[in-house]
């Protein structure tokens, strides 16, 4: 079909970045098709130069307001690794809670408030209060604030967390908090499942859509990996070496971005909770498989649309982990530790943990007096922009018969199943058709 | 009429813009008593006719300049948000290099020349460009502060900013003084208004709200003295959150940020 399309929409909402989707139609062939990342570079590697090492933590915190959980936990990972800072089971009990505090935070703001309109075919989720199904906002609203209220607990605020310190934690909840919290999450699972029920019964669902990726992730023989695992990728398997991760991954840097790039075995890769999910699956909770079940998703499935409900079944299994984690914490009582000591001495480290987004890496150089030297932050949006760019040369061909509004909202909703990175990558997403 | 209100964002972590959405059920109380016209990040809707404009994050290109000066034009009020937008925040620490030498130290020898993406300046706070209205300050932005500054607004009252030190809500909280435990806070010349939730929480106060307009230089003199600390190592821990605000030629004075205070 010969046909030119010759759109620009500005200040496409509801994805957290600077970006723009520019597509060149003439005659049916596409002359130009490109995911580009506008956003003012904050150099935040270059920060950390000569900062110390009990700073660190809270500078890395303020790259991203969604997942500053992730960038502290991987920031003490990478300063207690150079520094062999031993932690103690509480304090990594209490560091698995606040990840999956703010996986189910990050999660829900993204399938509930940003994914969930387009699927309504609404412009934001505000119309719904007044609307029939008002009851599915305030579940995503109980479950938004069942987040926040854990992240509160645990790091004594929801957004960029304060109690989080290396080697341990500079306050700890209550067990009378944690009774609260556990009868709390107990009721936010009843919760999570009505609202997987009403987005299979209520919405007509995701675009079906397939293209075959790498999907790379953390992976552990203990449990469904957050925290703490090995790197593993669909395509080539564990990789251990773990410090040495540049020679997995390799950033490299594309004109049209001010976000670096990435690649391993292919041309691009997908991290985050769809990876997880293909890599993981069968560590998932009951909860999550039975989320995963509702909406047949199944490892190894390449459609990145499904990442939606990879969250929400990521979001079902957050809570029941959290609540064994709990239990853990009361069979052993909770003491109130010193966080673990640590002599100051040259060295570098690297701490890699799953965040919303996916594999989050930090990497440190600290000289004797334990002042960082050279800094390097492995971003999960990043990680992505190459295979979004790809799925779109593979998903713009499919679609192209379509009305132009309709392929609009395709690469719309695509680049949203990201669930790109607010600052971690993007400011605002301005898809140009040119 | 209730006023119209316009979010917007340039470089920050969007941290400010979350806690809106953090305030749960309660932001249906506030559409109650405001329009709001454009917050991209939860809507898609936009207008361009607004009365107050919400500005979070700082400011880094002449691009972005561009874009907040229009906003200006628009508005009849600018509130900036957050910390990144009302002193520049932890972007301003790399100010104290060179843009040059900041953009190797990230991107090694790629050729960043005519790549509008990459033509970045010193980091400015947004007072640094266009005039603002008001501050609600922090890192991230108190909920509570938000929702007062908004209503205020909203009623044509003037919002009330604190402008006494930290340690006054942290006495409030009952809370050891961070100094007798050894740590190093700046509590004693950053503007109270977060409930001095750093210091309640075990962590020492990184100034995230700016320094007072008129710190008690004397009194910190003393603090540094009793405990043994250097003014140095106090300037290192004010360039986490306030570079450039040390007068570099007067010693212990701290340099203006507004001409209004």
């Amino acid at each position: 079909m010969s046909k030119n399309i010759d759109i620009n929409v500005h200040h496409v909402t509801r994805v957290e970045g600077h970006g723009n989707i520019v597509l060149d139609l003439k005659k049916g062939k596409i002359k130009k098709l490109e995911w580009q990342i506008s956003e003012a570079p904050r150099f935040f590697e270059a920060m950390l130069c000569g900062r110390k090492h009990d700073e660190l933590r809270s500078i890395t915190s303020r790259i991203c307001g969604i997942c500053s959980i992730g960038h502290s936990l991987a920031s003490l990972k990478a300063t207690e690794d150079a520094l062999n800072v031993e932690i103690s089971e509480q304090t990594n009990i209490l560091r698995r809670l606040a990840i999956n505090a703010e996986n189910m935070q990050s999660h829900i703001l993204h399938v509930g408030y940003l994914a969930f309109p387009d699927l309504l075919k609404l412009g934001s989720v505000f119309p719904l209060a007044n609307s029939k199904n008002k009851d599915a906002l305030l579940k995503v609203v109980k479950l938004h604030r069942l987040a926040n209220f854990m992240s509160d607990l645990v790091c004594g605020r929801t957004t960029h967390p304060i109690r989080l310190i290396l080697g341990g934690f500079t306050m700890i909840p209550t067990k009378k908090q944690l009774l609260e919290l556990k009868k709390e999450l107990k009721s936010g699972l009843e919760t999570t499942l009505e609202l997987a029920q009403f987005i299979k019964n209520k919405t007509d669902g995701f675009p079906d859509f397939k293209r075959e990726t790498e999907y790379i992730g953390l992976s552990s023989k203990k449990e469904y990996a957050f925290y703490d695992g090995d790197i593993n990728s669909t395509d080539t398997g564990i990789f251990k070496d773990y410090k040495n991760y540049n020679k997995f991954i390799n950033e490299y840097f594309v004109p049209q971005s001010t976000a670096l790039h990435a690649k391993h075995s292919r041309e691009s890769y997908m991290v985050g909770a769809l990876a997880r999910f293909n890599l993981n699956s069968k560590q998932l909770s009951n909860a999550g498989k039975e989320v995963a079940n509702l909406f047949n998703l199944r490892a190894i499935n390449y459609n990145p649309f499904m990442n939606n409900i990879a969250q929400l079944a990521e979001y079902a299994h957050n809570i029941e982990n959290s609540l064994e984690l709990i239990d853990r914490l009361f069979d052993n009582k909770i003491k109130d530790e010193k966080s673990g000591d640590f002599k100051i001495k040259e060295g570098r480290g690297v701490g890699i943990c799953e965040v919303p987004r996916g594999m989050l890496i930090h990497d440190y150089t600290l000289n004797s007096k334990g002042r960082c030297t050279k800094a390097n932050c492995v971003i999960p949006t990043n990680q992505n922009h190459a295979n979004i760019q790809k799925d779109m040369e593979k998903l713009v061909p499919e679609i192209i018969d379509n009305p132009k509004k309709d392929i609009e909202l395709n690469l719309e909703m695509l680049v949203r199943a990201y669930d790109p990175c607010i600052s971690c990558s993007t400011h605002y997403l301005d898809v140009k058709f040119v | 009429m209730k006023p119209k209100v316009a979010f917007f964002d340039f470089s920050s972590c969007e941290g400010c813009q979350l806690q809106i959405a953090n305030l749960e059920e309660e932001i249906l109380d506030l559409i109650e008593i405001v329009d709001v016209v454009s917050f991209r990040e939860v809507m898609k809707e936009h207008s361009d006719e607004y009365d107050i404009a919400v500005v979070e994050g700082s400011i880094m290109r002449p691009m972005d300049e561009h874009r907040l000066r229009k906003i200006r034009s628009r508005c009849k009020t600018l509130v900036a948000l957050g910390a990144c937008a009302t002193i520049g925040g932890v972007n301003k620490i790399r100010n104290q290099w060179p843009v040059e030498e900041v953009k190797k130290e990230v991107y090694n020898d790629a050729d960043l020349k005519d790549n509008k993406f990459f033509n970045v300046s010193q980091t400015k706070a947004v007072n640094e460009v266009v005039p603002v209205d008001y501050y609600i300050h922090g890192c991230p932005i108190n909920r509570d502060e938000f929702k007062r500054v908004i209503t205020s607004l909203a009623l044509g009252k003037e919002p009330v900013i604190p402008n006494y030190p930290v340690c006054v809500e942290c006495k409030k909280n009952e809370n050891v003084c961070l100094f007798e435990l050894g740590k190093f806070c700046l509590g004693p010349i950053t503007r109270a208004g977060c409930g001095a939730i750093c210091p309640s929480n075990g962590g020492a106060c990184d100034g995230c709200r700016g320094i007072l307009s008129k710190p008690d230089v004397e009194c910190v003199m003393d603090l540094l003295k009793r405990y043994d600390l250097t003014y140095e190592e106090m300037k290192s821990r004010c360039v986490l959150y306030n570079t450039g605000v040390f007068n570099p030629k007067d010693g212990m004075t701290f340099v203006r940020r507004r001409k209004n205070e």
